[in-house]
């Protein structure tokens, strides 16, 4: 057994243990994870294909919502539940209860894929700037249209079905599903990059035009990764809704400058466009966030923002890219002698 | 759904609505139309995509508000002190964080001026709480088809002083020395450097201009309108609609595409209902952006 295959297993071994080591910490864990899943998510279009969006929440909170609308739909009419003025009280039994998980995160991962399968066409004729601002508007645009639909509960939101699970039980079960789609994603995508997909979604960040001349059929490579990006990000926010059992539409489902900015700092804290990068970026921008947010009293938006500002101004290329820098042998660079000294 | 048709029905039946409608329109438009114009003018110079350019209109009807709320300044010479003091914050942000990225790629200073959007939108938050403020001048207003049509004169009052601004930044921009500079660094850099032109303080005259004119934009939002610390991505949002519509460097089409989104944006009020007026801008975002889209794949290029 090599190091290597020593190191995946500790980590995996952790992965598993962590929640009953540590069992006051299982939320801040399951947290941890949908970081990870979100920033590797972005990493697959921002940083692996050269198209930063500003928009990838949208695919959470349409996650968040299919959820809802597959596990409640499933025994009951929709409008029915998110009728404000029911007097009746609508409970699922622990069958349904699971049932509609079983059903609703898959589910919701394939309609935001189908999602972004659809819009991929139309916003990836948008470059640079344009596609970041556009993707950025479809976020907006959709919180602001879906608090306007009654039948998903307008602005005051929508109210899962309730666990028969005991909290405690309940918080690991919602570690597991995140960690476990996290080591899919992350298994998935370290396969993916070693394939002439990855490759060519390499080449598109490198040169789109001449990906094209020599015959990569860029519009469904990218539309293609968006959607597998799209996918995972969407059944992260079936987790969610389980996860958070009420959420109303954007502040929680579609949260622009919440989640949404923070999968792209993830990302660039880490370093854009490696394997390791978002994770790395996650774990260090979450522990810092959850230790120092208590202590700004209410001015820890302020700190994010000036967060956001300082790492894209001076800290760009992210620990990966520093660690490149310093030590390229680690990443199996090899630095020519004479072209260092020249 | 009913209540969509029943409201465009209305606009049949009363054609005077349509009056009201795009008058109203045209007064917001014609403040839309000038933070665009600051929009188009850093673009084109140094091209930075300024996602803070709203919080900056906040910035300055909040300037306005607090002074008159103080007893300080009337709310009218306020659009003068707004536009004072959001220079000196225009520089001030031109030195600490666009300076440093006007060089990198256009992700890196659109995420900087977000994240510089978030952190305005939230001191403004601590500073003045997230109420919506407005200022009321008392002036009269003007009744017309047996009361259908009101425009408060207050209304007048800024659509004339946008224009004035509008009209001394386009004779700045075409007379002065600064302003030839301007106009030279925005169609050659390089070359401008080498004819002797400090572009690096063309850069900070330049941003620190349009955050003046977003300031007093900003000024005359609150005394028509309403402000509230969260509503400057919608004002970003609009400029970037203005923008892309008409293209940089095109005034004319900076400003009809300013008055068009202005009575866009009170027509989808109107139809769609007050709940949906955010996204009304949003969605036009997205539609000019297609739009634009279509036109280029006709030459067969990407929009970039």
């Amino acid at each position: 057994m090599s190091r290597n295959h020593l190191f995946y297993a500790v980590l995996l071994a952790a992965t598993i243990a962590a929640p009953f080591l540590f069992p006051s910490y299982t939320a801040f864990l399951a947290t941890l994870w949908l970081f990870i899943i979100v920033a590797l998510t972005w990493d697959m279009t921002g940083g692996q294909m050269g198209y930063n969006s500003l928009g990838n929440i949208f695919f959470y909170g349409t996650g968040m919502y299919a959820g809802a609308v597959i596990a409640i739909g499933l025994y009951f009419p929709v409008g029915e539940w998110t009728d404000a003025s029911r007097t009746e009280v609508l409970t699922v039994t622990g069958g349904q209860y699971y049932m509609g998980m079983l059903l609703g995160i898959p589910g919701a991962g394939l309609f935001c894929g189908l999602c972004a399968y659809l819009i991929g066409p139309l916003f990836f004729g948008l470059r640079g700037p344009y596609f970041a601002i556009g993707t950025l508007g479809l976020a907006i645009a959709a919180g602001e249209i879906v608090s306007n639909i009654e039948w998903l509960g307008g602005g005051q939101g929508i109210s899962m079905p309730h666990s028969p699970l005991h909290p405690d039980f309940e918080k690991v079960l919602i570690y597991f599903l995140y960690a476990g789609l996290g080591v899919v994603l992350f298994v998935f995508l370290k396969w993916l990059y070693s394939t002439r997909f990855g490759a060519a979604i390499n080449a598109i960040r490198d040169d789109e035009e001449k990906a094209e001349a020599m015959g990569i059929h860029t519009l469904r490579y990218k539309t293609l990764t968006w959607a597998i990006s799209a996918v995972f990000v969407g059944m992260a926010g079936a987790i969610s809704a389980f996860q958070l059992i009420h959420f109303e539409p954007l502040e929680t489902a579609y949260q622009t400058i919440n989640l949404g900015i923070f999968m792209v700092v993830c990302v660039l804290l880490g370093g854009k466009g490696t394997l390791w990068g978002p994770v790395v970026g996650a774990i260090l921008f979450h522990v810092f966030k959850e230790v120092t947010w208590n202590y700004f009293l209410g001015g820890q938006w302020v700190a994010l923002g000036l967060l956001i500002v300082v790492i894209v101004v001076f800290f760009q290329d992210g620990l990966m890219g520093y660690l490149k820098h310093i030590r390229p042998d680690w990443f199996g660079i090899r630095v020519d002698e004479k072209e260092a000294d020249a | 759904m009913e209540q969509i048709a029943e409201n465009i029905g209305y606009l049949f039946q009363y054609p005077v609505l349509n009056i009201k409608t795009i008058l109203d329109g045209v007064m917001i438009g014609a403040i839309f139309a000038l933070a665009a114009y600051g929009l188009a003018l850093v673009w084109g110079v140094m091209n930075v995509k300024n996602l803070a350019q709203g919080d900056f209109v906040i910035a300055g009807g909040y300037i306005c508000w607090w002074l008159a709320k103080q007893g300080w300044v009337h709310p009218l010479l306020g659009v003068q002190v707004a536009f004072i003091v959001m220079w000196g914050f225009g520089w001030v942000v031109y030195k600490l964080i666009i300076s440093r990225v006007i060089e990198r790629d256009l992700f890196t200073s659109l995420l900087a001026t977000f994240g510089l959007a978030i952190m305005m939108a939230q001191i403004m938050n601590l500073m003045f709480g997230s109420d919506t403020q407005s200022v009321n001048l008392g002036y009269e207003t003007f009744f017309f088809f047996n009361g259908f049509v009101d425009v408060p004169m207050v209304k007048l009052i800024c659509l004339v002083l946008a224009m004035c601004l509008a009209f001394g930044v386009i004779v700045f921009m075409k007379r002065s020395r600064m302003g030839q500079a301007i106009r030279a660094t925005s169609q050659d850099s390089r070359a401008a450097r080498v004819m002797g032109i400090d572009t690096e303080k063309v850069y900070a005259f330049t941003f620190s201009l349009n955050s003046a004119i977003c300031g007093a934009a900003g000024a005359l939002v609150v005394m028509i309108w309403v402000i509230q610390p969260f509503y400057g991505i919608t004002h970003s949002v609009r400029a970037f609609v203005i923008v892309t519509a008409a293209g940089l460097g095109n005034l004319p089409g900076v400003i009809a595409a300013g008055l068009g989104i202005g009575a866009l944006e009170q027509y989808g009020g109107f139809i769609f209902g007050i709940g949906y007026q955010q996204a009304i801008a949003v969605v036009l975002l997205l539609i000019v952006l297609f739009f634009r889209l279509m036109q280029q794949r006709r030459k067969r290029q990407s929009l970039s």
